[in-house]
């Protein structure tokens, strides 16, 4: 009977053994995120379509051709329609609706008073807006009633060497209202006017990149084979954005895997007012947009950042133009998500151009499939939102409890174990969160909550570990003393018979 | 009664050469050469020190902190593992006897074996604290660890080294040179172990598939 009875309880064992392994693999998600071994693991979607708007969504007539710049301020949306020489202002009246205000195709007060292929548009808080006019070589600025305020042209000084034409492609502007622009074939960095029109300078050139081996190749090549080689030049910028705290972000299509595995090639990066790169890059992985990359489906090469818009929470949302992705990153360089594809269907791409946000809901423009598509966060989105503002608020109890609703809804999220850890951290329960950062990976945070658990517990532990320092130096002391004592007792002479 | 007398001197004799590595460790250069010349060392006591470092590797995988040492339990073949120490150590061996012979080498492979195994102690011995020192340490402390497993990995250098040099009584530089060579011996059995299975792997597949082809044809 026991014998039965053992030999079922193997077979069940054996069962589910092989219940167990033949676990069904989750079916490739829409939104992913790379885990501590830079492994893709799927997690519900932080954001989810509203609508994508084509032209007769919006109410215009005709078709968008060729957009390339998209511009939000409050609740209006600007879009160049480079391809019809023409912006349109929009107006999001509810939260799935977006409306024509009017189609900017002339101003007033300067000639031509027609745009030519205007590639970006950025409307200032106090109701300017820039335009950049490449067609005309100019960046125009004009008020909202489109009267001509001034212009930018092609900057007459030494530093811009005058056989180069000024065609400028994209601009931001500051609240000083100094502008930012980037041009055709300049690659100093991006071309700095002050608020007058002065042309003012260059900000944040790239460090040439050279590897010693091409140095060498060079040196040992002749004239006309150098002539063919390609030239150490630094890249130039292909989008720019000024975030809430004023630095801007940069963004390059001009990298290479090798150079962005090893770490040269810099796609994004956050300028200071010197032009120096200050974006904080403490995630277990560079901010490069995808880390593994497979050439297939005719999709080769690594991400190639082709935009990027930053929240109010220093969120940034990086647009890859590869393969249609998104990649939110938090303040610290770490991914919070990815999401997006190429494709004709909703939320994905066939080429996006430019992508901007209005509070936390995401707008990115496609340029070939000439549509406008707005996402909207999802409860697991906002909840991540949500607990990186409590955070960033000095609510720490609180973006704790945000960031379990997150781990309630997805397991895989990294950021949640180390967020709660984070949070217990400031409470002072140091031994609860080093469990949360060990589990995590998280170095820092760890030694920073085993230091203060270390102290609390030597502290709690003083007469223990002074008695047994005390035991283990003194005893073996002691007795050492009483067998020397014997010792001389039993040698001496008195005793002796 | 005279086979529990027997098995008793075993024992001491067995606990005797194992203390015996804690005075190779210290004193390589004396102890080493005691260790072959005057029977000093034993077998058992070898494999013990093996089935030490062994251990010290698997158990350091399982225990060492996190800060120290991640490991990704999806990727470990924990015997793949175990063999990454006994495989190079089994070429080592035949590849410094192999060599040594020719060039009047004394020792033999039993001893190179038993002497390499004596100079991996420092391992074990510093492995199993540092396994416990590396949890109650944070990471502006991470030096110490560091640089003491890096001393034990020295140790076990010169370790080496001094050990080859006693057991084949070859003066210093010949034992560097040797050393060296057996490096190179090393990789030369690799190539050809390599060459060997897939030139047997593919001779296999030859006959597997003319088989196939048969019984498609038939």
């Amino acid at each position: 009977m026991k014998r039965l009875r053992r030999f079922s309880a193997l077979i069940i064992c054996m069962l589910l053994a092989l219940a167990s392994s033949m676990t069904v693999f989750a079916e490739e998600g829409y939104t992913y995120n790379y885990d501590y071994w830079g492994e893709i693991q799927y997690s519900p979607d932080a954001y989810s379509v509203q609508k994508v708007y084509t032209a007769a969504d919006m109410g215009l007539e005709g078709k968008l051709t060729n957009p390339q710049g998209l511009n939000v301020i409050g609740n209006m949306i600007y879009i160049c329609d480079t391809g019809n020489n023409r912006i349109i202002e929009l107006e999001r009246v509810d939260q799935d609706t977006i409306d024509v205000v009017r189609v900017i195709d002339s101003f007033q007060g300067a000639e031509p008073n027609t745009f030519s292929a205007p590639t970006d548009v950025d409307v200032t808080e106090d109701g300017y807006m820039f335009i950049c006019d490449s067609g005309n070589q100019r960046i125009l600025k004009l008020d909202l009633d489109l009267n001509f305020i001034m212009e930018f042209t092609k900057p007459q000084d030494s530093n811009f060497d005058p056989k180069q034409s000024f065609i400028p492609t994209k601009l931001s502007v500051d609240t000083a209202g100094r502008v930012y622009c980037i041009a055709t074939n300049v690659n100093q960095g991006l071309i700095k006017f002050e608020n007058d029109g002065e042309f003012s300078g260059f900000v944040g050139a790239t460090k040439v990149l050279f590897k010693w081996t091409d140095y060498i190749w060079k040196r040992l090549a002749t004239q006309e084979q150098r002539a063919q080689m390609v030239s150490f030049v630094p890249t130039e910028y292909d989008n720019l954005y000024i975030d809430p705290e004023g630095f801007v972000f940069v963004c390059t299509m001009n990298v290479n895997g090798t150079d962005l595995d090893s770490g040269d090639a810099v796609p994004i990066r956050r300028l200071n007012m010197l032009g120096n790169d200050i974006l904080i890059q403490n995630g277990e992985w560079n901010v490069i947009g995808d880390i593994i990359w497979e050439d297939a489906g005719g999709y080769n090469g690594p991400s190639l950042i082709v935009d990027i818009t930053a929240m109010e929470n220093k969120v940034y949302v990086a647009l890859d133009k590869v393969r249609g992705r998104l990649f939110a990153y938090d303040d610290q360089g770490r991914m919070l998500f990815a999401f997006g594809g190429a494709g004709n269907m909703d939320g994905y791409f066939r080429q996006p151009a430019a992508i901007e946000h209005m509070d936390h809901d995401l707008l990115v423009l496609d340029s070939v499939d000439a549509s406008l598509t707005l996402f909207t966060p999802t409860e697991y989105g906002s909840l991540i939102y949500q607990a990186i503002e409590q955070f960033q608020d000095g609510y720490y109890t609180e973006s704790g409890e945000s960031w379990q609703k997150v781990l309630d809804r997805n397991g895989n999220n990294d950021l949640a174990y180390i967020g709660i850890g984070r949070s217990l951290l400031r409470q002072g329960k140091y031994h609860e969160s080093m469990e949360y950062f060990k589990l995590k990976y998280d170095e820092d945070n760890y030694s920073k909550a085993f230091k203060q658990y270390r102290k609390e517990w030597v502290e709690d532990h003083i007469v223990v570990i002074f008695l047994i320092v005390f035991l283990v130096l003194c005893v073996p002391l002691a007795i050492g003393r009483v067998k020397k004592v014997k010792a001389e007792i039993d040698r001496a002479d008195i005793f002796k018979v | 009664m005279i086979a529990t007398l027997k098995k008793k001197i075993d024992l001491k004799h067995y606990l005797a050469t194992l203390r015996f590595a804690l005075y190779c460790i210290t004193h390589p250069l004396d102890g080493f050469w005691d260790l072959t010349h005057e029977k000093r060392g034993s077998m058992a006591a070898a494999n013990t020190i093996l089935l030490l470092t062994l251990l010290a590797r698997v158990l350091s995988l399982q225990f060492t902190g996190f800060i120290f040492l991640r490991v990704n339990w999806d990727r470990i073949n924990i015997f793949l593992y175990i063999a990454s120490i006994l495989f190079p150590l089994a070429l080592w061996c035949v590849g410094n006897w192999g060599l040594t012979t020719l060039f009047d080498g004394k020792g033999r492979l039993p001893q190179i074996y038993m002497a390499s195994c004596y100079a991996m102690t420092p391992y074990p011995l510093l492995q199993f604290p540092l396994i416990l020192f590396s949890n109650v340490l944070t990471v502006d402390e991470a030096e110490f660890y560091t640089v003491l497993s890096g001393f034990a990995l020295l140790w076990a250098a010169v370790l080496f080294l001094c050990a080859m040099m006693q057991i084949h009584e070859y003066t210093i530089s010949k034992t560097i040179l040797f050393t060296v060579f057996t490096i190179f011996a090393m990789l030369v059995m690799i190539f050809i172990l390599l060459l060997f299975f897939s030139m047997i792997s593919s001779g296999v597949m030859y006959f597997i598939s003319i088989a196939r082809e048969i019984m498609f044809r038939l």
